[in-house]
């Protein structure tokens, strides 16, 4: 998956595909729209929402300014309760570890609970070359995997495909994987999740290793906690014999009680649910009941490097709810694809250029995937600043190559703007030109004027009325106005 | 009251209908305006762009501008202005400098129109005449980084003659962004152009914003799919009066 | 794999160098004001609001009545054949229809296997603490609660909630948890969202959850 990403050519050249594509549009729209409305009736029930955000974001701040101690910690509790840690510096070597442990088994299956993690590190392409079958088990998992396609949102990552879509790629595809969908399947919604069930059943009952991600890690315990919906999740982390889980370094939480917040934001911003389906939570391994082989890959692959950048650090405080997508009117028309990674929208906006630099022009056309709007800060139940970031990022990109052309007109336009007496000429030079300015512009503005038509200039500015105003005033005259008449005729913005 | 306006380079060079409708109105209602002749530009295209060096250089002369007019108070008719002033000088001042200590104490008297009308002047009923159906745009700083909340409408309900229409899908960007509109101008014009959508669906003459840029973006789009439909900034409909009134 | 665990350690600490030496973690304040529970309504008949938005079926019985609820309760189901844990009180099975299928105790011989679980027709439990709030059941292995996978093969389960294990909240949930025991959180019956965002109760989890509130 991610493997592939790399190499996508820039946000705006993929975004002008999806925002012509009017299926895709409508799914997005309904989909977005639908979950925006759930969350905001479940989070406005809780009249301490601003408080546990306020708690949220410090437990996560508290977590990261001390992130060292508190890996120790959860190494030293989970190997205590029964579990092997490994770690993994980046993707190739936490992929390395968990290629071995499945070997260890000497299985060529795995079950896999859906984990942003794994995809993250391209696992499933990893296990395919050392001849390991991995099969997603998340309902919308499994409609990505089945149809060759990649996640598009981080809860629903088959958003972008309606009802008809999904029959279509399950009665094609899911032979090739297992048990076949039922002759004649439809494409009511209840029908396809009963054609998954069966399809999948079997390889859950019979599945000897499992690989999993996890919402939290409890620092203080060594217990690691998923969230779900569809039971997948509980199939997976119960009947195996060996559970394998790839979690990021920035999943932590101090302590057993700090659940008590996240246990709250979590599922009401994500699926706005006052709670989601199932929870499982697990502390190494428990005689007699789930894995008895049980392993924690703790992931770097860049977190590290994000957590060094003082303003960019707070985004490892994501807890990957997707409000922020699910919010952002940016994300709703261009598509989780176009982010070119499998975090999209304003997360991943800021995610993915810190997680992979800013060297490739898909990361660093990400910082300006926005229009600064807010909407995904106002809703983050952390509190990431994202705005805040993105200015951040695109600091760094425009101080960097293939940015010089900007520079030079960012410098000449400061110029201009820092002094009143320039600003004023040009403005003179503009109303003089007012009558010869073209329908369409050339170069970046072409941009503007494609779809929109662009403002009229007026005869004179504002400071230039200002100027004969304080004259009338002086003479002890009216507003220096003809009525209320714009100078301005047909002026319209 | 003394206010020093802030005219803002956008509304200055391309607007200054908006500023000449913010002195009449103010004068109305019997304060003082001021307007410092060394103004330019809060430093916002830059700071937003990537550009820290340069907003820098522009919040300095912003605030040594400002600092010294003596005026109760600030007027930026622009709620995106106003909020880079008070949101971001803060993050771009260094710690203990000049303009960390000039921000400090100019900030808090820094205000958009319906701040100034509602908070600090206290009127909501400023005696404004506009015949017209309106509907609101509430602009994304405006409503998350200022958090304006109603007071624009509380000022447009007191409009005689006005019909207020509610927008559908109000609190959603219109797309337009500073340079986003241009680095990104498909996602920019298809926000635009659902924009213009909800505002046609009202069936008002005019959209009323507080921030002309953002009204840019969408009379561009309006104009372009001749809409019929007019943008007009909220000071320019509360200086509307039934002895002057403002053209539609 | 020391070298990597060393390495990553070494980087996290680079990355916060401009933490002050002295700083504790405790020193990074954490603003608690939120609230405990959030007085919603009584706890019982907030739990059973939930359950039913949830679409699982909920009765409430007085606490000598569970033997005939659950017997009605699988009659109603058409059930022939039940699972139980080891240890589940045999009063609620009194007057029940269906064989009950005892799962051995821990240690205590072989668990029943997942064809067996995947072959009865339900699973009658009870739970550890009940959230009303957000109308959830959590299970941890402890008394009358059996194996996880017990309650997670079969298509129908059963849940007997006494009124004194019935919180208002999650943080009172929390509490009263262990951490060491494995634990599964349950809100209503399995459900998805992933098509068009329509949901659709019943995925890989037990179809029907019903639950039995004795007061």
């Amino acid at each position: 998956m991610s493997s592939t990403f790399i190499g996508m050519p820039s946000f705006p050249a993929a975004a002008r595909q999806a925002v012509q594509d009017a299926q895709l549009r409508h799914n997005l729209r309904k989909a977005t729209h639908t979950i925006r409305g759930k969350r905001g009736e479940v989070v406005g029930e809780l009249d301490d929402w601003a408080e546990l955000r306020d708690a949220g974001r410090a437990i996560k701040d508290r977590t990261l300014r001390h992130l060292d101690r508190y890996l120790e910690q959860l190494e030293e509790q989970a190997t205590g309760a029964g579990a092997t840690v490994h770690w993994a510096a980046d993707a190739e070597e936490a992929n390395a570890i968990v290629t071995r442990l499945v070997r260890a088994t000497g299985e060529r299956e795995v079950v896999k609970v859906k984990s942003m993690a794994t995809q993250e590190i391209g696992l499933n392409e990893a296990l395919a070359q050392a001849g390991i079958t991995a099969y997603e088990t998340d309902l919308a998992e499994l409609i990505v995997q089945l149809s060759d396609d990649f996640p598009s949102h981080i809860l629903v990552p088959a958003i972008h495909r309606n009802r008809a879509e999904i029959r279509e790629i399950f009665a094609r595809r899911m032979a090739e994987w297992g048990v076949p969908a039922p002759d004649g399947l439809g494409d009511d919604p209840r029908e396809l999740a009963e054609a998954a069930r069966v399809h999948l059943r079997e390889k859950f009952l019979t599945a000897k290793v499992a690989v999993s991600g996890a919402n939290f890690a409890v620092a203080e315990t060594g217990s690691l906690v998923v969230l779900e919906s569809e039971g997948n999740g509980r199939m997976c982390l119960t009947l195996p014999e060996t559970l394998i889980s790839v979690v990021g370094i920035e999943k932590l939480v101090p302590t057993w009680a700090d659940l008590e917040v996240f246990m709250q934001l979590l599922p009401r911003s994500s699926t706005g649910e006052r709670m989601n389906p199932y929870s499982s939570v697990w502390t190494g391994a428990t005689p007699g009941d789930g894995p008895q082989d049980v392993h924690l890959v703790l992931l770097d692959n860049g977190r590290t490097d994000t957590l060094a950048d003082r303003v960019g650090r707070q985004a490892l405080r994501c807890i990957r709810c997707s409000a922020c997508l699910n919010i952002c009117p940016v994300y709703e028309r261009s598509g989780g694809h176009s982010y070119g990674s499998v975090y999209p929208g304003p997360i991943g906006a800021v995610l993915t250029p810190q997680l992979r630099g800013v060297q490739g022009s898909m990361e660093a056309s990400l910082p300006y995937a926005s229009s600064l709007c807010g909407a995904c800060y106002e809703v983050c139940p952390v509190a990431i600043d994202i705005p805040e970031i993105l200015v951040h990022l695109r600091e760094r990109v425009a101080s960097g190559p293939g940015h010089a052309a900007e520079r030079a007109a960012m410098a000449a336009a400061e110029t201009v703007l820092g002094d009143h007496r320039l600003l004023h000429m040009a403005q003179r030079a503009a109303s003089a030109a007012r009558g010869a300015v073209p329908r369409r512009l050339p170069g970046p503005g072409a941009g503007w004027t494609d779809t929109r038509d662009i403002p009229d200039i007026p005869p004179r500015p504002f400071r230039d009325w200002w100027r004969e105003h304080e004259k009338e005033r002086a003479r002890g005259g009216g507003s220096g106005d003809a009525g209320g008449r714009t100078e301005h005729e047909g002026g319209d913005r | 009251m003394r206010i020093a306006l802030f005219i803002t380079c956008v509304n200055d060079t391309l607007y200054p209908d908006t500023g000449r409708a913010v002195v009449r109105l103010l004068e109305r209602l019997g304060h003082e305006v001021v307007f410092p002749e060394a103004q330019t530009c809060c430093g916002q295209m830059h700071y937003n762009t990537g550009y820290r060096r340069d907003a820098q250089r522009l919040a300095v002369r912003f605030v040594t501008t400002f600092a010294g007019t003596g005026a109760d108070a600030v007027l930026a008719p622009s709620a995106s202005c106003a909020a880079m002033i008070r949101d971001n000088y803060p993050r771009l001042a260094e710690e203990g400098s000049r303009l960390a200590r000039a921000t400090a104490e100019l900030a808090p008297r820094v205000h958009d129109l319906s701040e100034l009308l509602v908070d600090v002047l206290g009127v909501t009923d400023v005696g404004a005449y506009f015949p017209h159906t309106v509907t609101y745009h509430p602009t994304c700083h405006g409503l998350r980084l200022l958090g304006l909340g109603d007071r624009p409408y509380r000022l447009l309900r007191e409009v005689r003659g006005l019909e207020l229409k509610e927008l559908p899908g109000a609190e959603e960007c219109c797309g337009f962004g500073g340079t986003f509109a241009v680095k990104n101008p498909d996602v920019s014009a298809a926000m635009g152009s659902d924009k213009a959508r909800g505002i046609a669906s009202t069936g008002a003459e005019v959209v009323c914003a507080v921030d002309n840029s953002c009204l840019m973006h969408i009379g561009g789009t309006l104009r372009r799919e001749r809409a019929g439909v007019k943008t007009v900034h909220l000071a320019e409909i509360l200086a509307s009066t039934e002895q002057e009134p403002a053209r539609v | 794999m020391t070298g990597s665990r060393e390495k990553v350690l070494a980087r996290v600490r680079a990355a916060l160098s401009d933490v002050p030496r002295g700083e504790a973690a405790e020193d990074v304040a954490v603003p608690r004001g939120y609230r405990r529970a959030h007085g919603q309504g009584p706890a019982l008949d907030l739990l059973v609001d939930r359950l039913e938005d949830y679409r699982a079926l909920v009765r409430r019985v007085p606490a000598s009545g569970v033997g005939e609820a659950v017997a009605e309760a699988l009659r109603r189901r058409g059930a022939v054949r039940v699972a139980a844990p080891a240890d589940a009180p045999q009063e609620w099975f009194a007057s029940c229809p269906a064989e009950v299928v005892r799962d051995a105790p821990l240690g205590g011989g072989p668990p029943l296997g997942v064809a067996e679980l995947d072959a009865v027709d339900g699973v009658v439990t009870g739970c550890s603490v009940a959230v009303a709030e957000t109308g959830t059941i959590v299970l941890d292995t402890g008394e009358h609660q059996g194996r996880r996978a017990l309650t997670l093969v079969p298509d129908y389960h059963l849940c007997v909630v006494r009124a004194r294990q019935v919180v208002d909240s999650v943080p009172e949930a929390v509490a009263r948890l262990s951490p060491s025991l494995p634990q599964t959180w349950i809100s209503g019956p399995s459900a998805t969202s992933d098509i068009e965002l329509q949901r659709v109760e019943g995925v890989h989890g037990p179809r029907t959850l019903e639950v039995l509130i004795a007061e």
